[in-house]
């Protein structure tokens, strides 16, 4: 009984005690971690290394393989050409799964702005550049339209976007009458178009305006994300929405801005990829929207929002790009690259969970 | 004395349920409210109508005597109420800096800040710095590490930091220390002491009995969607007041 008592004294002292003998509970415990244990931690810091990694390690073993045909200055810039297209696509599909979104309409939208920039310059005379305007415009209301699905109803994006998918594609074919505009037509009536098309050579190296383009994508979106209050914001509705909303975020006009500005990146896509193909195609970048998808997995942004970054899907294209190159050129058939490619998306996923164990 | 943060007969209904029932509450300077009550006495409905996430029926509030009404968080935001809310609202891929000014950003000067709305990167990692090595809390050594990476603690301090550093009127907090250990709620109860210090009144709601008698300087018990009392937690004991907020004891008549 006395025991109990004074048990229950000590008790208040024990709780004084604690925080008053100069501990300090806002330290850090440096555990000591295993070697394992700091890789994760540094790839939590620095999520674009896993990528970067990637790119590295299957450069140097591509060009092991397949030597100097693959290492020549020539094939590298052609791998940069050739993921042009799917890096913008990327670039647009980033901003989105960084909100925690999906958009399976990417490919579709930009189809739809091409037929459009043709269609007006091409075959209804109007002058190139308005054309190019109306082209951009008309990306931008596709993402706006988006937007305003996800935000207004509350309809989650992979059902929005599947369901436009399909919408825009059957207006590429109601507005393209199924044809496709003939690169020498566009070449007479509207050279502007081909623009991004045009190359440049670089010490045997071989860069396409639209390459360029690309780059600059990338480079301007990594400014706003990372040095802008609006890229915070889109973290952070990505990341946790409610929060977002009770730190005074206004996250449905940032949901709205995002899809809007990807339909720009995706009209900008348009004209480069009119330059990129020579022709306007109803039925070209069929598999763009999983190609998207796949460059912006690999390249480390987690398909739940809120984490990843835009340079990461430039990489993810690269990566891909590398492998449909390396693989060809070691002359292996194009059934072992999609089935590369497929363990790569499931690796990229994979790792992307173990970083995010970090936080538990 | 004027108190800082007055509710006057609040009303609100949730279809059939009466959430409060012409509820009033006062904040005095320099102090700490104790806001208890058993669950679903409308203690988080009053506390929510203060700021801003739910809209009374009918009723006043009134900040420094001023009658004000708000539509949301941003508006009682604005007026300097400062809420830490129990979910604690920070995003936890953010960094810390990040966090602190997460919707109220400050851009760089001159033309990079007006025109390309550039942050003030550097400037909001002081700030935070500042302000978290005012609140002891400046063992968080790196402003720019990820919330997620942070114990349960940290990240209510780094909550308590972002509300103090912005409110200037009012602090409330809905249960700080539920989901913390007995160390780290140790800790931000200090931190509640070094707030009050600073002379910003601070509403605490909390069902942690020791929590509330320890820091509170007056208790408000709420029962069935009205104060039932207020009393001095020196006068009382935490039996007595468990016995008020369940209706086995007689309100005192003061």
């Amino acid at each position: 009984m006395s025991d109990i008592s004074k048990d229950l004294k000590d008790q208040p002292k024990f709780q004084e005690d604690i925080g008053s003998k100069g501990q300090d509970h806002h330290t850090f415990e440096i555990e000591k971690q295993n070697t394992l244990k700091k890789i994760q931690n540094f790839l939590h810091g620095n999520p674009t290394m896993v990528p970067v990694i990637i790119l590295i390690l299957s450069v140097v073993t591509f060009g092991l393989i397949a030597g100097g045909k693959f290492f020549s200055a020539f094939n590298l810039s052609l791998i940069i050409q050739q993921v042009t297209i799917v890096g913008i696509l990327a670039a647009a599909q980033t901003l989105i799964i960084l909100t925690a979104g999906i958009d399976l309409s990417v490919a579709a939208i930009m189809v739809l702005c091409s037929v459009f920039m043709g269609k007006l310059s091409v075959q209804m005379g109007i002058p190139t550049s308005f054309a190019i305007i109306v082209g951009l415009a008309s990306g931008a209301l596709c993402g706006a339209f988006n937007g305003w699905l996800v935000t207004k109803f509350r309809l989650p994006p992979f059902i929005v976007t599947l369901g436009t998918w399909n919408v825009f594609f059957a207006l590429v074919i109601f507005f393209s009458g199924s044809q496709s505009i003939r690169g020498r037509d566009i070449e007479d009536a509207a050279p502007l178009l081909h623009f991004f098309g045009e190359r440049v050579n670089i010490y045997g190296a071989q860069f396409t305006y639209g390459s360029f383009l690309m780059i600059l994508i990338f480079v301007v979106l990594w400014f706003v994300l990372n040095k802008t209050a609006w890229g915070r914001h889109v973290y952070a509705v990505g990341d946790d929405k409610e929060a977002a909303e009770l730190s005074g975020i206004r996250t449905d006009r940032i949901l709205l801005s995002v899809y809007t500005v990807a339909g720009v990146i995706l009209a900008i896509g348009a004209w480069v990829s009119i330059g990129r193909v020579g022709s306007v195609s109803p039925t070209s970048f069929y598999e763009g929207n999983l190609d998207s998808i796949t460059a912006v997995v690999i390249g480390g942004t987690s398909l739940f929002g809120g984490r990843g970054s835009i340079v990461g899907a430039l990489f993810g294209a690269l990566i891909v790009g590398v492998f449909s190159s390396g693989l060809s050129i070691a002359g292996l058939d194009v059934l072992w690259q999609r089935f590369a490619l497929g363990c790569l998306i499931i690796i990229a996923v994979g790792i992307d969970q173990w970083i995010r164990k970090i936080s538990n | 004395m004027e108190p800082v943060l007055k509710a006057k007969n609040i009303n609100k209904r949730y279809g059939k349920v009466v959430a409060l029932d012409n509820a009033n509450l006062e904040l005095y300077n320099d102090e700490v409210l104790g806001v208890i009550g058993d669950n679903g006495a409308g203690k988080s409905t009053l506390i929510k109508a203060l700021c801003g996430a739910v809209q009374p029926d009918s009723g006043e509030i009134y900040l420094d005597g001023e009658l004000v009404t708000f539509n949301s968080p941003i508006e009682a935001r604005k007026t300097g109420i400062e809420t830490v809310y129990q979910n604690l609202a920070l995003s936890p891929a953010l960094t810390i800096a990040d966090n602190m000014f997460l919707g109220r950003e400050i851009h760089k000067k001159g033309i990079m800040g007006k025109f390309f709305r550039v942050l003030d990167q550097s400037g909001m990692q002081n700030l935070a710095r500042k302000k978290l090595s005012e609140l002891g809390l400046l063992t968080i050594q790196n402003i720019n590490q990820q919330v997620e990476t942070l114990s349960g603690g940290q990240r209510q301090g780094v909550a308590v930091a972002r509300a103090t550093a912005f409110g200037t009127k009012v602090i409330i907090m809905d249960e700080p220390t539920a989901a913390l250990g007995v160390k780290e709620s140790r800790r931000v109860l200090e931190l509640i002491g070094e707030v009050k210090s600073r002379g910003i009144p601070i509403i605490l709601i909390s069902h942690n009995m020791p929590h509330v008698f320890e820091v509170a300087d007056r208790v408000h018990i709420h029962r069935l969607g009205k104060r039932l009392c207020v009393v001095n937690p020196k006068d009382y004991s935490m039996s007595d007041a468990v016995a008020l907020m369940t209706g086995a004891k007689e309100a005192p008549t003061n």
